[in-house]
């Protein structure tokens, strides 16, 4: 298949590779390595350019995440207010490390620094959510409430 | 007709704002009640989110925090009239918290709905730029350099000469850069403009563009924004359809477009040769400097990059003169600033208050002391590569140059504090690890630094010639302060020789060995 259509509109922007891969994880969830050779072409970048941007910045996965994304502040604000235990919490109750996806695909768990929450710590993001103040019992009742939307 | 508000600021939003609203308006229509929705932004006073208030004769009362189940009893209560409930803190603006600020830049904030633009007009919105189109772009330069504003974003550099610099430059095309990539953890006063009063950051980088002719802007927003994200978008749209964006601005005959940027999730994106990089579509590696982003920056051409405060605090230096800006503050930091209060605090929000008060008033009598109920040991101020400042320096005067007299930073007024549980040992261990995760490459201080920064921690941790180590951890920091192309290794070792030199027993060393 043909990448192009779903950023055509994008590749005379000055500075477009940016919001390229944006646009392309939005649409599929990832940025497929096949995408990489079009992209080069349409903006006239050699290949090891692309994949360099495309593997420079965090954000950006070469593989299908999980149905639910959960991303969990690990920085100074929210290590103040226990961040650390929640990982190991939520490492154990969803079967998966951080930067990693579930067995059954279900959910991916990643790292972030720094949501912005940083009074309502700790903070995460479940499926581009924000979520304040949460303890482990919030943590599994908004785990449970995002899988019943996404099933 | 009663007006009741509830907060769209994502930080509202993530302990249920949406809910609450859901809830009042079902209650409302189920009792035959007469009420106006109003989503305004947040008073920044985050700890009683989800904070609503309703507007009486004697001004807006307050009650929160308000979950969902509370609805009912409110209503109960006949809180639409500004009756007393358990959740009651009367009228707002009498709420010490907030009624001890001095909210020049925020003075909007929470008051309006953000998406308003005749709400923003009947707050004194766009007075700035008004006085902007009648002057000769010197004169507005001056007026910026008069007010004494450096940029918020942490390094303090005078604003007005950023833009004396832009403006001399000889180009057809200039641009005016925000920096929105507000990555520093206790952090959230950019957001909160961006979310909750858009148009104050599109004024303020209109008023850049008029001064110095240029008539491109860019938003450089964080990705793990996206409240921040659409509301300036639809904000940029609103502007556009009155005429204060596009060209012909309110029939001047100036053009100023903008638009938003996404970052990917990369701290040194914030650094802003590495955030020029970025939006070019490359890599964000930091640049040497000379050039300078004044004279070769986007696209190698004369480039404005300020931080989100700093431009949004221009509206108000524009509508009301510098010397009006000016007049707050101590020493060579003028004005107010956002602080921050973030981590182990009781009373965790937003508190804009001028340059000179101290750790301990923003800690103690705002911040309510921790929320844990334990002692405070340590707070890190200005980000992950600012101090943690002890208990024994709470009293020095929080501007710029008092900070750097105790080797600490006030930075973008960020305020992280930490309990007595705290092991300072590992919080060094986390700046070392952070800045090898965040590190962009190009220079060995920062690349290999902090890497080695991290093991060396540890052995003195796991107490391996921990004497030794000691001393190779400071020549390490001592490489990265004076060896590192930007100010991610070259401030990295601020919080470790901070964290070493007052938690000195974290390492498994006395005080007085320390000395010695």
């Amino acid at each position: 298949m043909s990448y192009t259509e779903l950023y055509r509109d994008l590749v005379d922007l000055p500075g477009a590779l940016l919001p390229i891969f944006h646009r392309i994880q939005e649409r599929l969830g990832y940025v497929p390595e096949a995408a990489l050779p079009e992209i080069a072409h349409q903006l006239n970048l050699s290949r090891a350019e692309v994949h360099g941007v495309m593997t420079f910045y965090h954000d950006f996965r070469s593989a299908p995440p999980g149905k639910t994304i959960v991303k969990i502040c690990r920085a100074e604000a929210c290590q103040a207010m226990g961040a650390d235990a929640l990982v190991e919490h939520a490492e154990q109750c969803l079967g998966t490390k951080m930067h990693s996806t579930s067995e059954d695909g279900s959910v991916t768990l990643e790292p972030t620094y720094c949501l912005g929450n940083c009074a309502l710590s700790p903070a995460v993001m479940i499926n581009g959510d924000l979520k304040g103040r949460v303890t482990h019992a919030r943590f599994d009742a908004l785990i449970s409430e995002a899988k019943g939307v996404n099933p | 007709m009663t007006r009741v508000y509830v907060p769209r600021d994502s930080a509202a939003l993530s302990v249920g704002a949406d809910h609450v609203a859901a809830a009042i308006t079902r209650e409302a229509a189920q009792r035959g009640a007469s009420i106006e929705l109003v989503r305004n932004g947040s008073r920044g006073m985050l700890w009683l989110e989800t904070l609503i208030e309703v507007e009486t004769p004697h001004g807006r009362v307050a009650y929160g925090p308000v979950n969902p189940e509370d609805v009912a009893s409110l209503f109960d209560a006949d809180f639409l009239s500004g009756a007393t409930h358990a959740l009651s803190h009367g009228l707002t603006e009498e709420i010490p918290y907030l009624a001890k600020q001095e909210r020049l830049t925020f003075a909007r904030v929470g008051i309006t709905d953000p998406l308003s633009l005749s709400d923003y007009l009947a707050h004194d919105g766009y007075k700035g730029l008004k006085n902007t189109l009648a002057m000769a772009p010197a004169d507005v330069v001056q007026q910026v350099t008069d007010s004494g504003l450096r940029g918020r974003g942490g390094a303090a550099f005078p604003t007005g000469i950023k833009w004396k610099t832009v403006l001399g430059a000889q180009s057809d095309q200039k641009y005016i850069v925000c920096n929105a990539d507000e990555g520093d953890s206790g952090t959230f006063a950019d957001r909160m403009i961006m979310e909750d009063d858009p148009f104050v950051l599109i004024e303020g980088m209109t008023i850049a563009g008029v001064a110095v002719g240029a008539t491109q802007g860019y938003i450089y927003l964080r990705s793990e924004y996206p409240y921040a994200f659409d509301v300036l978008n639809q904000a940029i749209a609103i502007a556009e359809q009155a005429q204060y964006l596009g060209e012909n601005i309110q029939g001047s005959g100036k053009t100023f477009h903008l638009e938003v940027r996404l970052g990917a999730g990369a701290y040194i994106c914030g650094e802003e040769t590495a955030l020029l990089e970025s939006l070019e579509g490359k890599r964000g590696i930091v640049r040497f400097k000379p050039p300078i982003p004044a004279l070769k920056g986007l696209f190698g051409l004369p480039t404005i990059v300020n931080n989100t405060i700093s431009f949004a605090s221009v509206p108000i230096i524009m509508d009301k003169g510098g010397a009006f800006y000016k007049n707050f503050g101590m020493g060579r930091s003028r004005g107010t600033l956002p602080f921050q209060l973030a981590g182990n605090l009781k009373q965790g929000g937003l508190v804009e208050k001028a340059f000179g008060l101290t750790l301990r008033e923003l800690v103690e009598d705002f911040g309510g002391g921790s929320a844990s109920g334990r002692p405070i040991r340590a707070v890190q101020v200005g980000g992950p590569l600012g101090a943690y400042v002890p208990p024994e320096q709470f009293d020095t005067p929080l501007d710029y140059e008092s900070y750097v007299g105790i080797s600490a930073m006030v930075g973008h007024g960020g305020i992280v504090a930490f309990d007595d549980t705290v092991d300072m040992a590992k919080m060094a261990r986390y700046a070392m690890e952070f800045c090898a995760i965040e590190s962009c490459g190009k220079c060995t201080p920062c690349r290999v630094g902090s890497t080695r920064g991290v093991e060396v921690v540890d052995k003195i941790i796991a107490d391996d010639n921990r004497a030794a180590n000691i001393e190779l951890l400071r020549s390490l920091c001592d490489t990265m302060l004076n060896g590192s192309l930007c100010a991610m290794g070259g401030m990295a070792p601020f919080p470790v020789l901070s964290a070493l030199n007052h938690f000195p027993e974290d390492f498994g060393i006395q005080k007085k060995e320390l000395a010695a």
